[in-house]
C-alpha cells in the first residue's frame, strides 16, 4: 500500500461513491471539494459504508472521530485521512 | 399512592417515592435526580403558565435530546398543555410548519433554532412566546433561561394542572401523503395505558436502566420515556450523533449498565456489523426490545449471537396505536429460518381483528387488514377530519377501529404476521415516509417537471429510488437532488437513488405507470 498515490486513492474513492451512491451521476459533477454529508448525498449509514470500505481497500484503522463530517465531508478530506494514514 | 392516569403524575409519584434517585442520566453531560427535575419542571410550568399556556393549548420542544429536552416534556404537561416535539436536526421548515398547523402556544427551544422557527414559518400574529435555551445539555440550560426570565419579569408558583385523563399529552407528527406532515394526537390515557400495559409484561424495577435511543418526535420515545420514569428507574439518554455510530454506541450501552435496550432493528444491525459487540460486557442487559420495521432473520440471529443472554421482544404498532401486539423471540433462532418473526398477539389492553376490503373478518390464515382498538388508539389527526374519517372503522359498536393499513395475517399458532402495505408508506430504518411527501417535495423544485418515488426492499432494508423528467431539457445532477431534498425533507427521506428519465412512462389513463418504474433496474 505504501506506493499508492493521492490521486489514486481519490480516484477510487470518487468510483466507489459514484457507483454505490450515486449512479447515474455525470461525474465531472463530483470534484474533490463536492460536499457530501452536508448535502444530504451520504446518510449516516452511507458514511458508515465509505469508511468500512476505506478501511478495507486500503487497509488502514479508522478511530471512531474519524467518521465524523470533518473527515468525511469530501472526497478530498477523505484523500488526506487515508494518505496520512499511509505514511 | 394513587394510580397515576396522567403521564406528569408518573414523575410526581417518583419525586416522592425516589426523590435522590438518578432520574436522567445524559453521558457526557450530567445527571439529575427526581428531585431536580421535578423542581426544574415545576418553573417551567409556572413560566409557561405565566406566558398564558392554559389547559388544551399546545406547547412546542425544538430541543437537542438532553435532560434540558426532558424538562421541557414535563412542564408543558404541568401545565396542563399536550407538547409537540419537533425534529432539530431536521430543516426548520419543517418545525415551522409543526408549530404553526398546531398552533402552539408557547415554544421551549434552544436559541440557535429560533431565527429559523422565526423565518421559516408563516406566524400572522408573530412567533408565539418562546422560552429560549442557550445549549442543552444537563439541564442547566434551561434553569438558566428560567433564571434569566424571572429576574426580568417574575412568574408566580402556579398549581401542576391535573387534566381530564382524555385530554391531550402529546401531538407526534408524522409523514403525510400529500405532502405537509400531519399530526397524531395523542391523550394522556393513549400514553399511560400503554405504559401501564410495558409494567405488566416487563415487570421494570428501580434499577432498571433504560436507553432513550429515539428522538423524542418519534413514537417509540413514550416507552423510553415514561416506563423508567413511572418505575423510579433511571432513563440514559442516547445522543443523536452516538446514535448513528456504532463503534461508540456499543461500548456505551455496556459502560451506562443499560439493562432495556429500545431500538430499531436497523439500529442494532448496524451494532452488530461495526460494533464489535464481543468486546464488551452487556451482562446487565435484560431485555432487547425492537420495533419499527420489519428486522431481517438474518441480522437478528447475528445480532442474538453476539449478545444472547437478554429477553428479545418485536414491539408492534403504528403511532397512532402504540405498541398494540407484541412478540417474544425464541431463545434459538434456527439458522435455516428466513422468514421475519411474526408481529405478535394482540396487547392485553388492545383488541385486534383482520377485515377484508368490506370489513368481514377473514379466516385465519387469509390476508386481510389489521384493525385495532383500545384504550391506546389515537383520538385522530390535527384539524384533518377527513384524513381522521378514513382511518376509522365502525362496525356498529359504540368504539371506533383504528385501520392500520397493515396487511397481516393470523398464523395457526396465535400470532398476527405482517405482509405489507395497504397504500404508498414505507418503513425506513424505523421512520415512516408516505412516498408521495417526497414527491410533493420534488415537484416544488423549479427544475422538474416530473417526479414518481417508489421504495424497493431487500435483506439490506429499504431504499428510495426517485424518478424525475427535468422541465425544457434542463440538466438535473444527481448531487444537486440529492442537496435540494436534504434542505427540504428530514435526511432519511431523501431518496437514495434517483433517475432522471426525458420523462416518465404513463398508462394508458395518462397517470404515472409505477408498475412499469418498478420494473426498471
Amino acid at each position: 500500500m505504501a506506493t499508492v498515490t493521492e490521486a489514486e486513492v481519490s480516484r477510487a474513492i470518487k468510483e466507489y461513491i459514484l457507483e454505490e451512491f450515486l449512479p447515474g451521476e455525470n461525474p465531472e459533477e463530483l470534484t474533490e471539494d463536492t460536499p457530501l454529508v452536508t448535502s444530504g448525498v451520504l446518510d449516516s449509514v452511507a458514511t458508515l459504508k465509505v469508511s468500512m470500505f476505506l478501511q478495507k481497500k486500503f487497509g488502514i484503522k479508522l478511530a471512531a472521530h474519524e467518521t465524523d463530517v470533518e473527515f468525511m465531508n469530501t472526497i478530498g478530506s477523505m484523500t488526506k485521512l487515508v494518505c496520512d494514514k499511509l505514511k | 399512592m394513587n394510580r397515576a392516569i396522567l403521564l406528569h403524575q408518573f414523575l410526581d409519584h417518583a419525586a416522592e417515592a425516589r426523590p435522590d434517585a438518578v432520574a436522567v442520566d445524559n453521558p457526557g453531560s450530567g445527571t439529575i435526580t427526581y428531585r431536580g427535575l421535578a423542581e426544574l419542571t415545576d418553573r417551567l410550568r409556572d413560566r409557561l403558565v405565566h406566558l398564558g399556556v392554559r389547559p388544551g393549548d399546545r406547547v412546542g420542544v425544538c430541543i437537542t435530546k438532553s435532560i434540558d429536552a426532558v424538562g421541557a416534556i414535563f412542564g408543558a404537561l404541568k401545565a396542563g398543555a399536550a407538547y409537540v416535539p419537533a425534529d432539530p436536526h431536521a430543516p426548520m421548515s419543517r418545525a415551522a410548519y409543526i408549530f404553526g398547523n398546531c398552533a402552539v402556544k408557547a415554544i421551549v427551544a434552544e436559541n440557535k433554532f429560533v431565527d429559523g422557527l422565526r423565518q421559516e414559518g408563516e406566524w400572522p400574529n408573530g412567533l408565539p412566546p418562546v422560552v429560549s435555551l442557550d445549549g442543552s445539555g444537563d439541564g442547566t440550560a434551561l434553569r438558566t433561561a428560567l433564571q434569566r426570565e424571572q429576574a426580568r419579569d417574575p412568574a408566580p408558583v402556579v398549581p401542576t394542572v391535573y387534566p381530564d385523563q382524555d385530554s391531550l399529552g402529546y401531538i407526534l407528527y408524522t409523514s403525510g401523503s400529500t405532502g405537509r406532515p400531519k399530526g397524531v394526537m395523542l391523550t394522556h390515557r393513549n400514553g399511560v395505558s400503554y405504559v401501564d400495559w410495558c409494567t405488566e409484561v416487563f415487570d421494570p424495577k428501580p434499577q432498571d436502566r433504560f436507553s432513550s435511543h429515539a428522538p423524542f418526535h418519534f413514537d417509540l420515545s413514550i416507552l423510553d420515556i415514561y416506563v423508567p420514569i413511572k418505575h423510579g428507574s433511571t432513563l440514559v439518554l442516547i445522543g443523536y450523533e452516538v446514535g448513528k455510530e456504532p463503534a461508540n454506541l456499543a461500548p456505551l450501552i455496556a459502560e451506562k449498565r443499560i439493562t432495556a435496550w429500545y431500538s430499531t432493528p436497523s439500529t442494532l444491525t448496524l451494532l452488530a456489523q461495526y460494533g464489535n459487540l464481543q468486546q464488551y460486557d452487556y451482562s446487565a442487559l435484560r431485555y432487547v426490545f425492537f420495533a419499527g420495521e420489519v428486522f431481517p432473520v438474518k441480522h437478528l440471529r447475528e445480532f442474538k449471537r453476539l449478545v444472547p443472554h437478554p429477553r428479545y421482544f418485536n414491539l408492534y404498532g403504528p403511532t397512532e396505536t402504540n405498541v398494540c401486539t407484541f412478540y417474544e423471540v425464541p431463545k434459538v433462532v434456527p439458522e435455516d429460518r428466513t422468514e421475519p418473526y411474526p408481529i405478535g398477539k394482540a396487547c392485553s389492553h388492545c383488541e385486534a381483528r383482520v377485515v377484508d376490503e368490506n370489513g368481514k373478518d377473514v379466516q385465519p390464515g387469509d390476508p386481510g387488514e389489521l384493525i385495532i382498538r383500545g384504550p391506546s388508539v389515537t383520538q385522530g389527526y390535527w384539524n384533518l377530519p377527513e384524513q381522521t374519517a378514513k382511518v376509522w372503522f365502525t362496525d356498529g359498536s359504540a368504539t371506533k377501529w383504528y385501520r392500520t393499513g397493515d396487511i397481516v395475517y393470523f398464523d395457526g399458532g396465535g400470532d398476527y404476521v405482517y405482509r405489507g402495505r395497504r397504500d404508498r408508506m414505507v418503513k425506513k430504518r424505523g421512520y415512516r415516509i408516505e412516498l408521495g411527501e417526497i414527491e410533493a417535495c420534488l415537484y416544488r423544485h423549479p427544475s422538474i417537471h416530473q417526479a414518481a418515488v417508489i421504495s424497493k426492499e431487500n435483506e439490506e432494508g429499504v431504499k428510495i429510488r426517485a424518478f424525475v423528467s427535468p422541465r425544457d431539457g434542463v440538466k438535473l445532477s444527481i448531487i444537486g437532488l440529492k442537496k435540494f431534498c436534504s434542505e427540504n425533507l428530514p435526511i432519511y427521506m431523501v431518496p437514495d437513488l434517483f433517475s432522471v428519465l426525458g420523462s416518465l412512462p404513463t398508462t394508458s389513463t395518462d397517470k404515472i405507470d409505477y408498475q412499469r418504474l418498478k420494473a426498471m433496474e
